[in-house]
């Protein structure tokens, strides 16, 4: 328990007849990062929301920061910080402003205040647009000062909703590099995210959540452990060579409607040479190869199935 | 990001105080960043002013003075509803800054952190508060540009006059913040709070209610804006007051104390 930043026990929240969370656990050991992975509308941003005392739960014990979250919600918040999925700045001031602002609310002296803040704004590349209105900043420019605004109180515990979605790729970058500062501050990251490659490369933990349940959790090798292996595709342009192919290659995986077939394969050199080989003996030439080697892709689609998911294999896991 | 120095844990009171007053220095920050919608709504009561008195002025004060058509009578009797309404008027503003910023991510982070939790809302009053007060002195600068001029009121009566419009504009306020609250977007917002300006049009502010039809003297009688009215003619042109006082404080209490309840209320509930 004391070795935990958050745990939580049988989570339950609904809306009306709508669950949304349907008994969830959680527990994240400090100093780590923690994913909570999900499509849209499983129920991720409800957790983070209730996790961190801004929504209250229907039932479950949670304790975080190892305060319980129904008795003391103030000892709670004075241990975490929320970066919210919609930037949580105040776009009529300033950065400065904004930074201040959150001084003031941490109850730091003046001159602290300003030194804190100042030293955010140039940690995260601030400095220059730090006198401009934040609703005149670019998306990628809200989302740091957002995130520097809940660093002003030295949060241990920090809780990330969906910090990337909408960013181009290269604020996307730098802000799994400033993620990855804070855990080596020995900050505890509570990070959801839509993306699988997100949490493939940040998170020490992840856990799917799908329909207000926890469908799997592990390391993200764990994880991927849990669908068959990779493929490869073959993509063709005319009907013709596709049906050849498909009628020839019995194990292969049809996708009629894009004319490309995904044949089982680890990916590995002698693999490919073999299909390469068994290609050219029977005269297909498909105008596409790619190898997929298994990704959380796949263990995402695999454990959210249910949902319309086209051109996957269909095996059974677990 | 260095740790500061532990504070000595605040009692609830000092935080309270220390949290209201940062969310104070916010909003009014936000108000001189963008005067215009303050100042907009200023313009309704001093157009309403001017209108009265020099388009209307001759038949109103005809109407008025039984006779004696003096344009200045007019101006005596109308500057004090146009003071009330002006508060009125701005406090339509405050409801519209509060939907506003409660769908702001902004308060999101502030319910999820260790600051007192009314802080918000009170910030929110008081610099409404300020606003109104600064609206009326600015309306009232205009009345005494265009002749209204007190009848001998005391400096206990001015304290008085002041206290009241104090009075009246926290009652309004804390009403608006609710209006505010429970408004999806500032559109509804200016639509919910549409009775603080439509009132005093049916108040005694232009005409005397018994100048009024029979039937429709009550509803311009038991309404907060008539007896507050009729004070602060007294106060500050003699008229008399009778009961009027102590309904215009009591229809102020039960507003402030209804408006705060409700909008803690609201504010207390978990957001969407």
């Amino acid at each position: 328990m004391t070795d935990l930043a958050i745990a939580a026990n049988g989570l339950r929240k609904s809306y009306g007849d709508k669950t949304v969370l349907d008994g969830v656990d959680l527990a994240v050991p400090k100093g780590t990062i923690f994913s909570l992975l999900g499509p849209n509308g499983a129920g991720k941003t409800t957790a983070v929301k209730i996790l961190s005392t801004l929504i209250s739960a229907d039932d479950g014990v949670v304790h975080v920061g190892g305060h319980d979250l129904a008795r003391a919600p103030h000892a709670v918040r004075a241990a975490i910080g929320v970066t919210g999925q919609f930037s949580a700045v105040d776009g009529l001031i300033t950065g400065e402003e904004n930074m201040l602002l959150m001084a003031d609310l941490h109850h730091l002296s003046k001159r602290e205040g300003r030194r804190v803040a100042a030293e955010l704004l140039e940690r995260f590349d601030l400095t220059a647009a730090a006198k401009k209105p934040a609703s005149t900043y670019s998306g990628g420019m809200k989302r740091r000062l957002d995130i520097a605004m809940t660093l002003v109180g030295d949060p241990r515990i920090i809780f990330l909703d969906e910090p990337t979605t909408g960013l181009d790729p290269r604020s996307r970058h730098n802000m799994w590099q400033i993620i990855r500062e804070l855990v080596s501050d020995g900050v505890t990251v509570f990070l959801t995210t839509q993306y699988l490659e997100e949490a493939d490369e940040l998170a020490d933990r992840i856990a799917v959540l799908n329909d207000g349940k926890i469908a799997a959790e592990g390391t993200a090798e764990e994880l991927k452990r849990l669908v068959p292996g990779g493929h490869v595709r073959l993509r063709f342009t005319g009907p013709a060579a596709y049906q050849a192919a498909a009628s020839a290659l019995r194990e292969a995986t049809r996708d009629d409607e894009a004319l490309a077939l995904q044949i089982p394969s680890g990916g590995s050199q002698r693999e490919l040479r073999s299909i390469l080989d068994w290609l050219d003996a029977a005269g297909i030439e498909a105008d596409e190869l790619t190898v997929h080697t298994p990704d959380l892709d796949d263990v995402f689609f695999a454990l959210t199935a249910g949902t319309d998911v086209p051109h996957q294999p269909k095996e059974a896991v677990r | 990001m260095s740790t500061p120095l532990a504070p000595a844990r605040p009692n609830r009171i000092s935080l309270a105080v220390r949290d209201s007053s940062t969310m104070l220095r916010r909003n009014l920050l936000h108000a001189r960043r963008y005067p215009s919608l303050t100042l907009n709504l200023l313009l309704t009561p001093v157009m309403l002013l001017l209108l009265f008195v020099y388009v209307f002025g001759d038949v109103m004060s005809a109407g008025i003075g039984g006779g004696g058509a003096d344009r200045s009578d007019y101006i005596a009797y109308l500057v004090p509803g146009l003071l009330l309404m002006t508060i009125g008027s701005t406090t339509i503003g405050t409801a519209v800054s509060v939907s506003n910023d409660m769908t702001e991510g902004i308060i999101a982070r502030f319910r999820t952190m260790a600051i007192h939790r009314g802080s918000v809302l009170v910030g929110h009053v008081v610099g409404s508060v300020l606003q109104s007060i600064m609206s009326v002195v600015l309306v009232g600068a205009v009345g005494v540009a265009i002749g209204f001029r007190s009848t001998d009121a005391t400096v206990l009566e001015w304290i008085a006059a002041f206290g009241l419009l104090t009075l009246f504009a926290l009652a309004l306020t804390w009403i608006a913040v609710g209006m505010g609250m429970v408004s999806p977007n500032a559109e509804a917002a200016s639509n919910n709070a549409m009775p603080l300006i439509f009132l005093p049009l049916i108040s005694s502010a232009f005409v005397p209610v018994d100048a009024m039809p029979g039937w429709f003297q009550p509803i311009a009688q038991y309404q907060p804006f008539t007896p507050a009215i009729e004070t602060l003619r007294g106060l500050l042109l003699g008229t008399e007051i009778g009961n009027n006082g102590w309904l215009a404080v009591a229809w102020c209490l039960a507003l402030t104390v209804l408006g705060y309840l409700w909008s803690k209320s609201v504010f207390n509930r978990d957001p969407k």
